[in-house]
């Protein structure tokens, strides 16, 4: 098992490979994202039960907590692989780090976006200085830094390498900075789901929200994929392989 | 370590001698403090409610002020590609710019807190927290400020970056430290968040300048 993730690692570091092995799943993710969000949103916009006290408001949550999610882990993710490539100078993992930035910050805007609508029919207000709110503001201010900071950077490789340190510093405060304003002031629902506990939502709520969630993901992997491979041909334009990839 | 001392000497010399450099951030901090009585209401309860988190925002943007030139002069120079050269670690270097930061920014800041105290009617029994936070959270302020400081250093337009990258990693900071003056003024038990503050202080010390030496070697591959 060690062996295989070593190769599959060093393989990972191969443009010409990472770019002929996704050339494959593109389809098929493509094809599992669209599926699983069509059969995600007709059951939950369609087939789940109302809810009790927030009526059919509550149906926005299959937008906005799988995207208030995937922003976080999308930071994560990026701080992950800009450390990689502070560690090994691996240059997939930087372009990997670059590409994943505006994903994420687009995903924080989104469940920030979404959150607002809910927030109005239920709350009566469109924005609230509640801890899980501001946290997800902040989340969105550190997406902007790193992506301001790379794009101010003139050298390339200095570009990534301060991005992924600025990107490590941010990951640090995360927990800081949600604890902090959580202790600060909340009014927000507790978390929908918890890994630890018995999930308080009714089955056909559920699934159609875990569908949703997998959903997110594998959009957000087949957009990373996509907008690596463009880094990858870019960066690699002069290489025979790329040449021959551009004038089929 | 003699490199270290000679630079934190050489800086608390230049301070010494130039003193807008220390003296700028001072005034801007009683000015922005200034506007908020003229902006919002000069009324003296209300300025007692809100005293903390004013002084605390103006101590933040001036210790952002003086940010910008941390690491500079030191780029533009050469000194930077001395200390590379030299061997020296650069987490002990960088740890001690911060310090030298510390000392020519947050530490006036931390003696003058108690004037704008009076400016903006501060309950008496806040006093004490305040002075106390600042001393405790400016600190934090200079040593992250220090990593985006080592980050934008060879940058032409790197005052407006730096507040953009670090203005979000304060947000803890001001959160505790503006918390535990509000309690003092209203009579409760503040050391809670003075605790809270000083484990960030013990963090960041630890951490922050081994980000910072990173950054610094990336002014060289430019």
């Amino acid at each position: 098992m060690w062996q295989w993730l070593v190769r599959l690692y060093h393989r990972l570091g191969s443009p010409k490979w990472f770019y002929e092995m996704t050339e494959r799943w593109i389809f098929w993710l493509a094809l599992a994202a669209g599926g699983s969000a069509i059969v995600g949103l007709v059951l939950g916009l369609l087939y789940a039960p109302a809810d009790y006290q927030q009526g059919d408001s509550f149906r926005i949550i299959y937008i906005h907590v799988p995207a208030a999610l995937l922003a976080q882990s999308a930071y994560m993710m990026m701080a992950v692989a800009g450390a990689v490539y502070l560690i090994w100078r691996m240059k997939m993992a930087a372009w990997v780090a670059k590409v994943i930035a505006p994903v994420g910050a687009a995903f924080c805007l989104i469940a920030l976006l979404t959150g607002a609508i809910w927030g109005k029919p239920t709350w009566g207000t469109w924005w609230v200085w509640d801890a899980r709110l501001t946290s997800m503001l902040m989340l969105l201010f550190l997406y902007f830094g790193v992506m301001a900071l790379q794009q101010a950077m003139e050298s390339e490789e200095a570009s990534y390498k301060a991005g992924a340190i600025l990107a490590l510093v941010g990951l640090v405060n995360i927990p800081i900075i949600k604890y902090s304003v959580e202790w600060w002031n909340t009014l927000h629902q507790p978390a929908t789901l918890k890994l630890t506990e018995k999930p308080s939502m009714h089955p056909d709520m559920l699934w159609p929200l875990l569908i949703m969630i997998v959903s997110t993901y594998l959009f957000f992997a087949l957009v990373v994929i996509l907008r690596t491979r463009n880094e990858i041909l870019w960066h690699e334009r002069k290489r025979q392989w790329v040449r021959k990839i551009l004038e089929s | 370590m003699s490199l270290v001392r000679a630079t934190v000497r050489r800086d608390l010399l230049l301070a010494a001698r130039n003193p807008g450099e220390w003296a700028n951030p001072l005034m801007f901090f009683l000015m922005v403090a200034a506007l908020f009585p003229m902006a919002v209401d000069p009324n003296p309860e209300f300025l007692a409610k809100i005293a903390g988190g004013v002084i605390w925002v103006a101590a933040l943007l001036a210790t952002l002020l003086s940010l910008d030139s941390l690491y500079r002069a030191d780029v533009e120079d050469g000194s930077l590609e001395q200390w590379l050269a030299s061997g020296e670690s650069l987490y002990a270097m960088s740890l001690g710019k911060a310090l030298v930061h510390w000392c020519i920014s947050g530490l006036p800041l931390t003696l003058m807190s108690p004037l704008l105290g009076v400016m903006l009617h501060l309950p008496e029994e806040a006093y004490f927290a305040l002075f106390i936070s600042l001393a405790v959270g400016t600190p934090v302020l200079s040593l992250l400020g220090a990593v985006g400081a080592a980050l934008t250093a060879s940058l032409r337009s790197g005052g407006l970056l730096l507040a953009l990258l670090i203005l979000p990693l304060y947000v803890p900071v001001l959160i505790f430290a503006a918390s535990a003056v509000y309690h003092a003024g209203i009579g409760m038990a503040y050391n809670g968040q003075v605790a809270m503050l000083g484990a960030m202080l013990a963090l960041a010390l630890a951490l922050t300048p081994f980000a910072a030496g990173a950054a610094l070697k990336l002014n060289l591959s430019r």
